[in-house]
């Protein structure tokens, strides 16, 4: 992209409007461009001030107490229990910190990748780590897919063949006969945080699928497990 | 024990919610709390989904916060940034039909509290910007921001190509700052109810 065009992407970038591969492309320029830097506070600024604009009833009372309660759960000190799960986000949480290094201090605070990616790091550590959550095996060995109380599930894969270049694996939920895309992943992932919620009674399917994106399973099912 | 907050700047709380001081995080949610759940709400046009979003952003500033840096934002700007990105995610993931209309609910802001003066003021002050925006740019802020579809979306369901977005969505919002960064859109100016002490 030329510096003119990709210097554009400024204003969607604020609004939160740009698809993941053109996030971390914009990021990366944006590392590199200060007048960028510049113009993402401004506009930033201004896409925030769109929050004022819709008309609400105030939040239910009990809100305050339950982000308050579970904040106070959440204080390093006091649950050693997150720790345990620590070690599945390790890689996603290198590759962060490799990114954050060469953005610097923008990045830090402000990087929707990074932020995207410590969501899930959340996402997966709070399901792991949930005493209610169930898990089920994945056929042939191959892991287990784990299911929060919410129906949020993680997909842990083990033994799963190196794919060549360009391939992806693919999870899916099948729900009364119809699969639906859940995430894809690559080789040498382990965890994935699935995109749709597992309910009993569905099926999680892996698949090898010749790219990204696709409606449907080309490929037999490597593994899967029934919820 | 409570203790009062209400002279710190925004800045200052979250560096407090930085050194995981609890009450600064209430005190932060009772400002930021209301509009947060306006947005989500907006977003996700779903009460439930929009308490998890909110909730969601609230726990992501209480961790992060640490690495807030105030020299690159304003406290109000990262935390409304968070709120709008976990209600955007959690609209995409469920793949719900966003913004099938994008007509505003009359729900009054009752009250004449400062907060609610205040809010009220600063809605409209907002709205009115919006409103001076020609309609192409509007439309492709509003169907960005509440609605939480990509450029690429955007594109599709506007049968224009992606460069046209990006120019009205860059052009559209440009206009958007300007405005807000006028001292008065028109007469009207907030004050704060005097103090009876």
């Amino acid at each position: 992209m030329e510096t003119d065009t990709i210097h554009e992407l400024t204003a969607a970038y604020a609004l939160d409007a740009l698809d993941e591969a053109d996030e971390r492309e914009y990021e990366d320029h944006l590392a590199r461009c200060p007048r960028c830097r510049e113009d993402l506070a401004s506009l930033g600024e201004a896409a925030a001030a769109l929050a004022y604009a819709p008309e609400a009833p105030p939040p239910p009372p009990a809100l305050r107490g339950r982000i308050l309660e579970q904040a106070r759960s959440e204080r390093p000190n006091v649950v050693p229990l997150r720790r345990r799960t620590m070690w599945v986000a390790s890689a996603a949480a290198a590759a962060a910190a490799c990114a954050a290094l060469g953005l610097g201090l923008w990045a830090a605070s402000l990087s929707r990748s990074l932020d995207r990616e410590r969501a899930r790091q959340a996402s997966v550590s709070a399901i792991l780590a949930d005493p209610s959550s169930r898990r089920l095996a994945l056929s042939s060995g191959h892991g287990s897919v784990v299911v929060g109380s919410s129906g949020r599930a993680v997909l842990i894969v083990s033994r799963l063949e190196r794919l060549p270049n360009g391939k992806v694996y693919e999870a899916w939920v099948v729900q009364n006969g119809r699969p639906k895309r859940a995430g894809i992943f690559h080789s040498g992932q382990t965890t994935t945080l699935l995109s749709l919620p597992v309910p009993s009674g569905s099926q999680v399917l892996v698949t090898q699928e010749r790219a990204p994106g696709v409606d449907q399973p080309h490929n037999k099912p490597l593994t899967g497990a029934q919820a | 024990m409570p203790r009062d907050l209400a002279h710190l700047s925004d800045e200052a709380l979250v560096a407090l919610v930085a050194r995981s001081d609890e009450t600064a995080l209430a005190e932060l949610y009772d400002r930021f709390g209301r509009v947060a759940y306006g947005l989500a709400r907006r977003i996700l046009r779903d009460d439930a989904l929009a308490e998890d979003a909110v909730q969601e952003a609230f726990l992501a500033a209480w961790r992060s916060a640490p690495r807030f840096v105030p020299e690159r934002a304003k406290a109000s700007t990262w935390l409304l940034t968070l709120v709008h990105r976990r209600a955007v995610d959690l609209v995409r993931r469920e793949e719900r039909r966003r913004a099938e209309s994008l007509g505003d609910e009359r729900e009054e802001i009752a009250g004449a509290t400062d907060e609610a003066v205040w809010l009220r003021y600063e809605r409209e002050r907002v709205q009115g910007a919006l409103r001076k925006l020609p309609d192409q740019q509007r439309e492709a802020i509003e169907l960005a921001y509440y609605g939480g579809f990509t450029q690429s979306e955007l594109a599709d369901r506007l049968g224009q190509p992606v460069g046209t977005i990006k120019s009205r969505m860059f052009t559209g919002l440009s206009r958007l700052r300007d405005l807000l960064a006028e001292p008065e859109l028109d007469e009207r100016t907030w004050k704060p109810t005097p103090s009876t002490s």
